[in-house]
């Protein structure tokens, strides 16, 4: 006769290794007093563009960095670096999304205690990096209008992984009839009572109350 | 399609804690939530992939399906949902998540 498998516990999660860089990261931010923000999305919704914009408006009073992810080049970056922002380009090779030991690698030659803000942009990709935590303090979704009102019923895990969803490419709304209350309704559908912003990187609307809210979260952070 | 980094560091994780235990391990057993983010058929093959040279070659990978179970702030009870994040009995928004973003080993099987 046939005798059962012998089961052995072990009740571990599967991606420890890299929540267990993610936590030293997180701590090395606390004890760096930076605050690091991570930028998730599909691709072509507004990432680069906005944190281009967010990188040239923070930088007169604040000291900032970015890391980008890609799964080639580094067009990013160099878009990024205009800012004048020191910026870094993770190049993935074939990888979906972004892991804590890559941005643990990428700032390895940096001094993040020269930092006020680091900002992460992933790869994008509305579903990979969900799984993944980066040590970061705050994650930002982003639907551009483009995009229609349904993105978050068709990807709640991304939706429910960030802290905060944010409306990009706003001049464009009229254009492609963008139906905002649609939009409102079905983020909360799957998260309910989420921050959400508007903005547009373009024409600067909603860019104030993007910057004031960041130096807010910040601040929050540090009480 | 990140399954094959999950199962990469699935296969990492059991052979660490296989090292420990004497004979084979015939099976993983794990448990997926629904909210996890992976898909359990991509999991599935990209499983006998990452396992390819490895202890476990050959071994089965055993998914337990973790559904979302949220807290209905209402009924004060817990729900289990599908696609909507609001009680199934009263249909207030429920953004408190109890379980479903589970990704853990659970147990090594181990031929005796």
């Amino acid at each position: 006769m046939m005798q059962e498998p012998r089961l052995v516990e072990v009740r571990k999660n599967i991606l420890k290794q890299n929540d267990m860089i993610a936590r030293e990261l997180r701590d090395e931010f606390r004890r760096s007093k930076v605050f690091v923000v991570s930028l998730v999305s599909s691709p072509g919704s507004g990432k680069t563009s906005l944190l281009e914009k967010i990188l040239t408006l923070l930088r007169p009073k604040c000291r900032v960095a970015a890391l980008v992810g890609d799964l080639a080049t580094e067009n990013d970056a160099q878009r990024l670096a205009r800012s004048g922002a020191p910026v870094k380009q993770i190049t993935t090779g074939t990888l979906c999304h972004l892991e804590a030991g890559m941005v643990r690698n990428a700032l390895q030659s940096w001094d993040i205690t020269e930092l006020d803000f680091l900002f992460i942009e992933n790869v994008g990709n509305l579903v990979c990096p969900s799984s993944y935590d980066l040590g970061e303090n705050l994650r930002l979704v982003l639907s551009s209008v483009t995009e229609g009102e349904d993105k978050p019923l068709k990807y709640p895990t991304i939706f429910n992984s960030a802290d905060v969803a944010v409306l990009t490419k706003m001049d464009l709304a009229d254009a492609v009839d963008f139906d905002e209350s649609t939009a409102l309704a079905n983020i909360h559908a799957v998260r309910p009572g989420m921050q959400v912003l508007r903005v547009s990187a373009k024409t600067g609307v909603g860019m104030k109350e993007f910057i004031d809210f960041l130096g807010l979260r910040r601040q929050a952070l540090e009480k | 399609m990140h399954e094959l980094s999950i199962a990469t560091s699935l296969v990492d994780l059991a052979c660490e804690d296989a090292k420990c235990v004497q004979g084979r391990v015939i099976a993983l057993q794990i448990r997926v939530g629904r909210l996890s983010g992976v898909s359990k058929d991509a999991l599935l093959s990209c499983y006998e992939v990452a396992t390819r040279d490895t202890p476990l070659e050959g071994s089965r990978l055993i998914i337990e399906d973790v559904p979302v179970v949220v807290y209905c702030p209402q009924c004060r009870k817990e729900c289990a949902i599908g696609s909507r994040f609001c009680c199934s009995v009263c249909n207030a928004p429920a953004p408190e998540i109890l379980c479903g973003k589970e990704l853990e080993l659970v147990a090594l099987e181990i031929e005796s």
